[in-house]
């Protein structure tokens, strides 16, 4: 049996307005296996971002069911969704969203309080995930000083603080340009080969489709296709259609 | 770069975290809420500098107020008795009438009185010596060793007073009335009085000055007769339970009225304070002053807030609980509110040190320092529920839409 870190089952989102009723989801199946990075692709306005809101139980789903780490979603508050991101999320935002008033490091830290991380182990924890990232040289810079690229890597390493069972990135590369997007892109590949996690990544970068293992392409709210890797040693754009 | 080499080389951490009840906790709600309040530097000298003005506001207030129930409660604090006899509807010690003059003898004939102490007051004319006439209090008592008024003689002694026509006056009143130093001459009621005695600091709340004597020189000067007293205090014995005497005494003495030493001290108070809206004013300023102090705060931690926004959407993004949160916009207001009522407080010394000496009287008390600093905290913490408000109904979806 595969070994799913999220499993969600026909999502259907539905913005009521008085416009008209907005569906950017129209039932989509999604699973993340441990030990894997899946691409979600699409174009602008598929409904990537909501998808990927409602995995990480930012956004309830209109309906659908929605387990992560064997924890089913149906019926929580608003707390009891915060306290499963908490421990189960980790995530990846386009545009960093570090907090500009703490250092690298803290930024890192701050992830592992909110994960209830003691006084005694967060410290070493945030240093294991800085130099996961290779940027404890700037542990003590400010979010201001650092390059996009950095910033980035500060995220991944605060997403990946406290273990979660599923990393998810909403276009983590879309700021960045062609080299530490490439880096960045690398570093979820790195974080994906751990069998304890899940990793998504949301992008329409076609220069990232070599880091991931499956594929899987939405258009309209729909799952248009999914694909997955053939060989592990095929680098490149080769994927076949899924089983 | 060799970053394929070292991206297999280095292991991604991966121990999971278990929750831990009672381990110690990283410091980041704290450090959160101080980089947050230091980071925007001019909001928060905007809110340091309106709760320094609510604190020195209140705290003036209170002070004054404090410094009124010194003035009018010092006869009490130093003249001794259990039950006060009084003229019947006396409303303070500053409103004296003269009792008949039969209560000494009556009282002393009674079980369970170990002492009686007469006091007659009035109001008379001073006449200084150089011309010119003012209205004052007199206070006339029982002159004896260790004798309780008047206290804090500077110069002189309170049984010097024992001479005939012999009056303590109060150094802070020697330009009112009239006199330069002690042994200087000036008329009461028509009659010559010679100062004997200087004290330091006894000034009544009213205008009238105090000027103190011994009983039969006060009967004397206000022609009253000589068994007369304005205020008769009694002791009561070991053993003897104060109810009973003073159920005892309402009977015998008609016309009069027996109260305990506290109820004619809070009688005098209220008098003062509340009859006269004197007190009452002094409260409106001081709540006049919380209310100032948290529309300030309120606003600026409101505005605070907002500048961080994104980041607490952030934070409840990342799953942080909504007490987790608030705890951060708390603590926030909680150090604006100490670094306020420091900064309040040393002004308010000041301002106690520069008025020492005048006619007003500012007390700072560790109670009401105590007090105000549970005030402001409070305010703050009141003001803070508007940020929290805000920050409860954030999205946490806006963190994909920047
Ligand atoms: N809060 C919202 N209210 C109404 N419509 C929304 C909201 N969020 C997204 N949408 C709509 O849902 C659709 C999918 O959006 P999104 O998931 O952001 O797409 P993508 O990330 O693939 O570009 C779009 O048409 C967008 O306008
Ligand atoms: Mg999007």
């Amino acid at each position: 049996m595969t070994n799913f870190m999220l499993e969600a089952r026909d999502i259907t989102k539905v913005y009521r307005s008085e416009a008209g009723d907005i569906m950017p989801l129209k039932g989509v199946s999604v699973e993340l296996a441990a030990g894997e990075l899946t691409l979600l692709m699409g174009p602008s306005g598929s409904g990537k971002t909501t998808l990927l809101s409602i995995l990480g139980c930012i956004l309830s789903p209109t309906s659908g069911s929605l387990q992560i780490a064997g924890h089913a979603t149906a019926g929580l508050s608003a707390e009891g969704m915060a306290g499963l991101r908490r421990r189960h999320v980790g995530f990846v935002f386009q545009s960093y969203n570090l907090v500009p008033t703490l250092t690298a490091l803290e930024n890192v830290m701050l992830a592992l309080d909110l994960r209830g991380a003691s006084r005694a182990e967060a410290p070493d924890l945030a240093w294991e995930a800085l130099s996961a990232v290779r940027l404890s040289h700037r542990a003590h810079v400010m979010p201001s000083k650092l390059s996009g690229g950095e910033k980035q890597r500060v995220s991944i390493a605060r997403a990946l603080a406290g273990a979660p069972s599923v990393i998810l990135a909403d276009e983590p590369t879309a700021a960045l340009d062609s080299e530490n997007g490439q880096a960045v892109m690398a570093l979820l590949a790195e974080v994906a080969r751990d069998t304890r996690r899940a990793v998504l990544v949301v992008t329409h970068d076609h220069r990232t489709l070599k880091y991931g293992d499956r594929m899987i392409r939405i258009e309209d709210g729909r799952i248009a296709s999914r694909a997955r890797r053939r060989s592990a040693t095929v680098a490149d754009v080769e994927l076949a259609p899924a089983a | 770069m060799h970053t394929t080499a070292e991206a297999t080389s280095i292991a991604m951490p991966g121990r999971p975290m278990p929750a831990r009840k009672g381990a110690m906790r990283l410091p980041m709600v704290p450090k959160l809420a101080y980089r947050n309040l230091f980071h925007d530097r001019l909001g928060l000298i905007v809110t340091v500098v309106g709760i320094v003005f609510s604190v020195v506001l209140v705290a003036v207030q209170f002070g004054l107020y404090l410094g009124s129930e010194n003035r009018i409660a010092a006869m009490f604090d130093h003249a001794e008795g259990d039950l006060w006899v009084v003229p019947l509807g006396t409303k303070s010690f500053d409103d004296p009438a003269m009792l008949s003059g039969r209560e000494r003898h009556n009282i002393l004939s009674m079980r369970g009185v170990a002492n009686v102490q007469e006091l007659a007051v009035g109001f008379v004319n001073w006449r200084k010596p150089k011309g010119g006439s003012t209205a004052a209090l007199l206070v006339g008592s029982e002159i004896r060793q260790g004798s309780a008024l008047p206290w804090s003689v500077i110069e002189g002694s309170a049984n010097a007073l024992a001479a005939p026509s012999a009056v303590a006056v109060d150094s802070t009143y020697f330009q009112e009335l009239g006199i330069a130093r002690m042994g200087d001459r000036a008329e009461i009621n028509n009659m010559d009085v010679t100062v004997q005695a200087v004290t330091k600091g006894i000034r009544s709340f009213t205008t009238l000055p105090y000027v103190f004597t011994t009983l039969s020189t006060a009967r004397t000067l206000l022609g009253a007769s000589a068994d007369q007293s304005s205020y008769t205090l009694v002791s009561v014995a070991p053993g003897t339970s104060v109810e009973d005497l003073r159920a005892a005494l309402t009977k015998r003495l008609p016309d009069t009225e027996i109260l305990t030493h506290a109820e004619f001290r809070k009688r005098s108070l209220d008098y003062w304070l509340f009859e006269t809206g004197a007190g009452a004013a002094l409260i409106a300023g001081a709540l006049l002053g919380i209310i100032v102090g948290m529309v300030i705060v309120a606003q600026t931690l409101y505005a605070s807030t907002k500048d961080h926004l994104n980041e607490f959407a952030t934070l409840r993004a990342l799953g942080a609980s909504a007490s987790y949160i608030n705890k951060v916009i708390l603590i926030q207001a909680i150090l604006s509110a100490v670094i306020g009522y420091v900064l309040g407080m040393v002004l308010n010394l000041i301002v106690i040190w520069a008025v020492e000496d005048s006619t007003l009287l500012i007390v700072m008390t560790p109670r009401l320092a105590l007090m105000l600093l549970a005030l402001t905290v409070g305010m703050c913490v009141l003001a803070a529920l508007c940020a929290i408000f805000k920050v409860i109904r954030i999205d946490p979806a806006v963190v994909f839409s920047r």
